[in-house]
């Protein structure tokens, strides 16, 4: 349960696809207790620029060596100094932040999309041998490199890209209805663009299967403190995202009729 | 040897965390002992709830951040029967921020603090006065008396007053608030900016500008300490910036007889911690006794 601050040391760190980087951190204090949708808060530099910390999610866990693992996209000034550290470096890392997916289901059905995909990767493996289902979706068939990530962690992968380079043409939740048609799953769990989470969460529910979602907002304390990533529930309550979330029961804050 | 008290307020160190970035305390409990900080100052509290500002809420800057949180809270009443009762655990002086729209507010957010636990109020005078149009109780001097005594009239806990840096004189509101029967006054709070997504077009806030903190602001903040520290006799706490002992060293020298860690809670949870053993060693080096032998002694006579 506990969370810290520990130094991680790069262990390994490479690129998965163009822009797109896998980074193992050995910091055992994290490892032992994360828990799938859980994140931690990386100091990507010593000094004042960048100053803040950034949110990003544990991807997977080695718990007997100690690792834990980051896939993240360079976007800006942040990812780009992390995306330079060779292993043997040291990286200043909080958590693990957040609350974490409810693992109460038999037949789950993981949907993602983009950098969503990565919390989902750790959560597939934790419900090993459960046999979890992938839907994922990407732009082109570039961005679901993916694919090959999830292989071996999960019983099937279905793939939806916009321009039809590969899988079923268009969006994952114009497929998913198909896939829920014979009602076999008993949870949906769903991380990606919240116009993706949104068309999940209420196909989940004309199904009648409970979903989570997993948020993203700026976050700058990361830990409840500074009121920077709330949102509003649906119950009239406020929600930090970083302490209360990033995951979320569907309809705890999206409206869904 | 860093003890110190500020008007009546015994703090162990001379480290405060900052109102807005430490949220009540607890939210940082699983990384520093709260019980080794100075006093631990909580978010703005307004008589109503708050639902803050909407759209995005924070930005990176050059060594600094801009935020427009907005004051979200859930009200004074909330505050004292389910967030006080919880810190009540800690041995550490609890200080609340308070943030009116109104001189009644203000003196009815005092009223209800009167509660056992609260060592102290800051009145923050940066909120919008409704009443003015909603310009910020802290850029007229008089405004800023009303506010301190509503304060006043209805509390005998210290009073500390938060002063806004989006001044032309700050020295004169210092000196108002003090007249106005303030025991300390705090500054600086946060500086007006905003930033500019070149891509969209737009502001990067939701609020369109926000309140800028950091390593940034911290020469304009010791400035301005030094200033008031040099205008008033009432006890100053000094904050903007502060990332290091030695920064806090700078206000401690400037006048300062206690500091505020706040933006750099999130870099360093422990900061206000680690600040404060920083002080130490620095009087410990220099054959220095007390924390109090360097309060404004910056040689400035140039
Ligand atoms: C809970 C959580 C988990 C995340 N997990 C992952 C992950 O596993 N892989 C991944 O690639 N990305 C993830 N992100 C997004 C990641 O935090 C941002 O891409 C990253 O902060 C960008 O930093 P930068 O300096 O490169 O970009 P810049 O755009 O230069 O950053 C400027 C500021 O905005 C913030 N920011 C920018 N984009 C985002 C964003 N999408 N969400 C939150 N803050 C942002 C930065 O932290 C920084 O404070 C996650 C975000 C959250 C909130
Ligand atoms: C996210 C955030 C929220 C803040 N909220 C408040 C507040 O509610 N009341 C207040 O008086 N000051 C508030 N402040 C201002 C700080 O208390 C402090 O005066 C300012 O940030 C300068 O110090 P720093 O540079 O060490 O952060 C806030 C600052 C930040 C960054
Ligand atoms: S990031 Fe500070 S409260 Fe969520």
């Amino acid at each position: 349960m506990s969370k810290t601050v520990a130094q991680g040391i790069v262990i390994e760190h490479f690129s998965l696809a163009p822009m797109i980087k896998r980074l193992t951190l050995g910091a055992p204090a994290i490892a032992r207790s994360a828990r799938p949708g859980q994140f931690v808060h990386v100091r990507v530099g010593d000094s004042y620029h960048p100053l803040l910390r950034r949110p990003l999610s544990i991807a997977e866990v080695d718990r007997e060596v100690g690792n834990i693992t980051i896939i993240y996209r360079v976007v800006g000034q942040g990812t780009a100094l992390l995306a330079s550290l060779p292993p043997g470096e040291f990286v200043d890392c909080m958590g693990p932040l957040g609350n974490g997916f409810d693992m109460e289901t038999e037949r789950p059905l993981l949907v993602g999309g983009g950098m969503g995909l990565a919390p989902l990767l750790f959560l597939a493996k934790a419900l090993c041998p459960k046999p979890a289902t992938v839907l994922m979706g990407g732009r082109t068939k570039q961005e679901l490199w993916w694919r090959n990530v999830f292989l071996g962690v999960c019983r099937s992968i279905h793939v939806t890209t916009d321009d039809g380079s590969l899988g079923r043409k268009g969006f994952t939740i114009d497929l998913l209805p198909e896939l829920l048609e014979n009602c076999e799953y008993d949870r949906i769990y769903a991380c990606g663009p919240l116009r993706m989470m949104q068309g999940v969460a209420k196909l989940a529910k004309a199904q009648g299967i409970p979903c989570q979602i997993s948020f993203e907002d700026h976050m700058a304390c990361g830990v409840g403190a500074c009121l920077s990533c709330t949102c509003a529930g649906t119950d009239g309550k406020r929600r930090k995202v970083c302490s209360d979330g990033p995951v979320f029961w569907a309809e705890e804050v999206l409206d869904l009729s | 040897m860093i003890a110190v008290e500020i008007a009546g307020i015994k703090m162990k160190t001379p480290v405060m965390t900052a109102s807005g970035t430490f949220g009540s305390g607890p939210e940082y409990a699983d990384f520093v002992d709260l019980n080794k900080i100075g006093a631990i100052v909580v978010k703005g509290t307004t008589l109503a709830p708050r639902d803050g500002n909407k759209g995005r809420r924070i930005a990176e800057t050059p060594a600094g951040m801009l935020n427009c949180i907005g004051l979200e809270n859930p009200g004074v009443d909330e505050f004292v029967g389910r967030i006080l009762p919880g810190l009540a655990r800690y041995d550490v002086p609890v200080i609340v921020n308070i943030a009116g729209f109104t001189v009644d507010e203000f003196g009815e957010l005092a009223a209800r603090l009167n509660v056992p636990g609260v060592a102290g109020l800051e009145v923050n005078v940066s909120c919008p006065n409704v009443k003015e149009g909603g310009i910020a109780w802290g850029v007229d001097c008089a405004n800023v008396a009303a506010a301190v005594k509503a304060v006043r009239r209805n509390t005998k806990l210290p009073v500390i007053t938060k002063l806004s840096p989006n001044v032309t004189d700050i020295v004169s509101v210092a000196k108002a608030a003090e007249d106005a029967g303030s025991d300390a006054v705090s500054l600086i709070n946060t500086l007006v900016g905003m930033t500019i997504d070149i891509h969209r077009w737009r502001p990067e806030l939701g609020n369109v500008t926000g309140g800028l903190s950091g390593p940034a602001v911290k020469p304009v903040a010791l400035r301005m300490v030094w200033q008031v520290a040099r205008a008033v006799k009432c006890p100053v706490i000094g904050m903007g910036g502060i990332m290091t002992a030695g920064d806090a060293v700078e206000f401690l020298l400037a006048g300062a007889r206690a500091v505020a860690v706040g933006t750099a809670n999130f870099v360093n949870p422990r900061a206000s911690v680690e600040i404060a053993e920083g002080i130490k060693d620095y009087l410990v080096e220099r054959g220095l006794r007390h924390v109090s032998e360097i309060v404004g002694k910056v040689n400035d006579n140039i």
